[in-house]
């Protein structure tokens, strides 16, 4: 209750009201009367968002460990190809690797006729599984690096202790190094995960219907401009407040005793 | 400081700002041959490109083309970043509600392209469970969407885009103009695949031929480029650009 | 050794300078792309000492308001907030001026590029000279301070010197994301390099040869970026103790 009447200083009570006022205008003198038509879409654009979301920064995390720890401590022949992945991930924008993936590799298909005759081929036909793949790799490029620092910053008492008691290699790194390694890329986690959200829209080039191209849809079918285009921004909010207060909880959640 | 980065951006933003009485005529910035398509060495060149240059040098207008993203090229002229749309937009009821069209300067059937021996037909029953890719914001997925539903109806942001995963094989058919669906069907890419057929006509959704869009209320530019295009027909500049691009005229009825 | 090279793979001759090579179209992209580049990175460097400074030292309201900036553009998509910048605030304008009589005026790509992404940048800069600024140690400004000096020469000759160099990653970091973020024009139909290599794949159906020379183009800037940058925080750090040994 006192943090909440701490925070209602006199000027945020004014640009509190400001703001709703703003939204009742928005509400009140833009157009929405397309919002129930396209209703149905909007929730699947939605979730086709998270989706993506969810599915490329587990399996982007996933395999920034390897990276990360070929990059600390592996020996040169892994940790050169590590590090220039994730530096050409980080060098290059998404956009590009994207169509490089869709349009790149779909121009090699014709060459190769066996292809539409493979059992991948209803998989590569359709679009997503390239946005998975271009915004996992993208991921891992970028956690990869954070991976390295996080491994390379664990206490080295820590790993001693554990190799003096006789702990096998696999397990040390199990039971030792992975954790603390993760705990400190914790902090970070989230930053890219909202870092992530924001390169999901970039899926709709590739026909994707997220969020974003249904927004478009809507901006083109009906010529209507700022519309959809200020609730795309609503809906990233809210999905960015989200993944904020999930990982806070969870970073609230994992001891943090041994920093 | 507030104060000075106000005036930073907008010396930044106007310091471009048109002098003289150029008409910014809007094109889509994606290659759409063999109407507007970018050369190696940066110019735009096609049909519609020779056409803008001799409408405005009829209609006395000092005309500068500017490629924009095809995608918001409505919004850019009604936001005033372009004055005049000619990029093979037609003239439709819905875009009616927003945009001014001049009168028309060419009209082309509408088309449906699949792979060769596919068996496909430009009809429902022929097209029911396929995927049909169209670009977005066109006829084509007006018409698309109202007479083909039994299809997945795929939407790019170009056409260009739709005969790539067409060649890929990512698409079954795709529909479009007929003119732009010949010049990709003569490319060595085009290769895999014919024409199956024109679609059944609509004039409701296919509209009335292709015109300049114009902002609302700007009646005396509209007027400029009306005169600017019935002269480039009377005085045979039309059928010159046109003779070695197309066989026959594509004026259309 | 260049002709086995486009004998095997004969579309590497449309990389070339001259027409019917698409090179000088490419090299062209990548000028815009850097000039936008720079523009924004300079944009933001103005809205972030701004920003920071409103942040450390303004009233509540600055304050405040500096917080509802920076969270706002750093949770909606550049994409979105590109597309809103350039249509609405171009309409804006324009409204604005034919309601005071003047004629509509025509923002360049170029100029709406750096300032849209010049305001996404100034966001990301803000916290970035926050933090630096906060890392000077407090003894340094006290003691200029003790010595008498007014304030804004203490920022000049104390802080900005000494932030600069705590600064310089996080700025290097802002500068590759400004110029990775100039693709995005691409969307908004801006021949920056990602779209003159989309023309020119699409022209030539050669898109493996494009995108992969133009992701060569992005990765040299990057790499001489890093270099410069590294150079830059050398010489930002003179004088000061442990920098020649790297720290941790």
């Amino acid at each position: 209750m006192t943090g909440l009447r701490a925070f209602l200083l006199p000027h945020r009570v004014v640009m509190l009201a400001l703001a709703l006022g703003v939204v009742i205008w928005c509400a009140v003198a833009l157009r929405w009367d397309w919002l129930p038509k396209y209703l149905p879409l909007i929730g699947e654009g939605i979730w086709r968002t998270i989706w993506l979301l969810a599915v490329t920064s587990v399996l982007g995390f996933l395999l920034a460990i390897p990276l990360g720890l070929a990059q600390a401590a592996g020996p040169w022949y892994l940790a050169a190809p590590a590090r220039v992945f994730c530096t050409v991930i980080r060098g290059t924008p998404l956009l590009l690797q994207l169509w490089l993936l869709y349009y790149g590799l779909g121009s090699l298909f014709p060459q190769f006729p066996a292809i539409r005759q493979s059992e991948l081929w209803p998989y590569l036909r359709q679009a997503w599984p390239y946005a998975v793949l271009a915004l996992t790799l993208s991921f891992a490029g970028y956690e990869g690096e954070v991976m390295r620092g996080a491994f390379k910053g664990v206490p080295s008492g820590q790993l001693e202790a554990a190799r003096a008691m006789g702990m096998p290699r696999l397990t040390i790194l199990r039971r030792i190094w992975l954790p603390l390694a993760i705990r400190r890329a914790l902090p970070t986690l989230g930053g890219e995960t909202v870092l992530q959200l924001k390169a999901t829209p970039l899926v709709a080039t590739i026909t994707v219907v997220d969020i974003y191209a249904v927004a478009s849809r809507v901006r083109q079918d009906t010529f209507i401009v700022y519309e959809p285009l200020l609730l795309l921004a609503v809906v990233y909010m809210v999905i960015t407040g989200g993944i904020v207060l999930g990982f806070r909880w969870f970073e609230n959640r994992v001891p943090s005793r041994v920093a | 400081m507030k104060k000075t980065l106000l005036v930073t951006v907008a010396a930044l933003a106007f310091g471009s700002a048109a002098m003289a009485e150029t008409v910014k005529v809007g094109i889509a910035a994606e290659p759409y041959p063999p109407f507007a398509s970018p050369d190696a060495s940066g110019n735009w060149i096609g049909w519609e490109v020779e056409l803008i240059g001799a409408v405005c040098a009829a209609a006395e207008l000092d005309c500068e083309i500017t490629p924009v993203a095809w995608d918001g090229i409505i919004p850019s002229l009604t936001s005033g970043q372009i004055d005049a749309i000619m990029a093979s937009m037609s003239i439709t009821a819905d875009r009616m509600q927003t945009i001014d069209f001049s009168n028309k300067y060419y009209n082309t059937p509408t088309v449906v392209v699949a792979a060769k021996g596919s068996g496909i037909t430009p009809t429902a029953e022929g097209l029911a469970g396929k995927i049909l890719g169209v670009q977005v914001s066109t006829v084509h997925q007006d018409y698309a969407q109202t007479h083909f539903s039994g299809a997945e109806i795929k939407l790019y942001q170009t056409q260009d885009e739709a005969n790539q995963d067409l060649v890929a094989g990512r698409i079954d058919a795709t529909q479009a103009d007929s003119i732009a669906l010949d010049d990709f069907l003569k490319s060595d890419a085009g290769a895999c695949c014919e024409n199956v057929g024109a679609v059944a006509d609509d004039q409701a959704i296919l509209g009335l031929g292709v015109g300049v869009g114009l902002r609302k209320g700007e009646d005396a530019l509209k007027e400029k480029f009306n005169a600017g295009i019935a002269k480039v027909i009377e005085d045979g500049t039309y059928d010159a650009i046109s003779a070695p691009y197309f066989a026959s005229s594509i004026y259309g009825g | 050794m260049l002709e086995t090279l486009t004998e095997a793979f004969p579309t590497l001759s449309l990389l070339a300078w001259e027409p019917p090579g698409w090179g000088a179209n490419l090299v062209r992209g990548l000028v815009n792309s850097i000039q936008i580049a720079l523009g924004a990175f300079g944009l933001g460097l103005l809205i972030g000492t701004g920003g920071a400074y409103g942040k450390l030292y303004g009233g509540p309201v600055m304050r405040d308001m500096l917080a509802v900036y920076t969270t706002v553009v750093r949770a909606v998509p550049e994409l979105v907030l590109i597309l809103i910048l350039y249509f609405a605030v171009t309409d804006l304008v324009n409204q604005a001026l034919v309601s005071f009589g003047y004629d509509r005026v025509q923002i360049s790509g170029v100029a709406a590029g750096i300032a849209v992404l010049g305001v996404v940048q100034g966001a990301y800069a803000t916290e970035v000279l926050r933090g630096a600024i906060l890392a000077v140690p407090v003894g340094q400004l006290e003691a200029a301070r003790a010595m008498g000096m007014p304030v804004l020469k203490a920022a000049r000759r104390i802080t900005l010197p000494l932030m600069l160099a705590n600064a310089i990653p996080g700025l290097a970091n802002l500068w590759l994301i400004a110029t990775k973020d100039t693709a995005l024009l691409a969307i908004v139909g801006f021949a920056e390099l990602t779209l003159q290599t989309r023309q020119a794949a699409s022209s030539t159906k050669a898109f493996l040869t494009f995108f992969l020379a133009a992701g060569v183009l992005y990765l040299l800037i990057t790499l001489l970026s890093g270099v410069i940058f590294g150079r830059v925080e050398k010489w930002a750090r003179r004088g000061q103790p442990g920098s020649g040994g790297g720290g941790r």
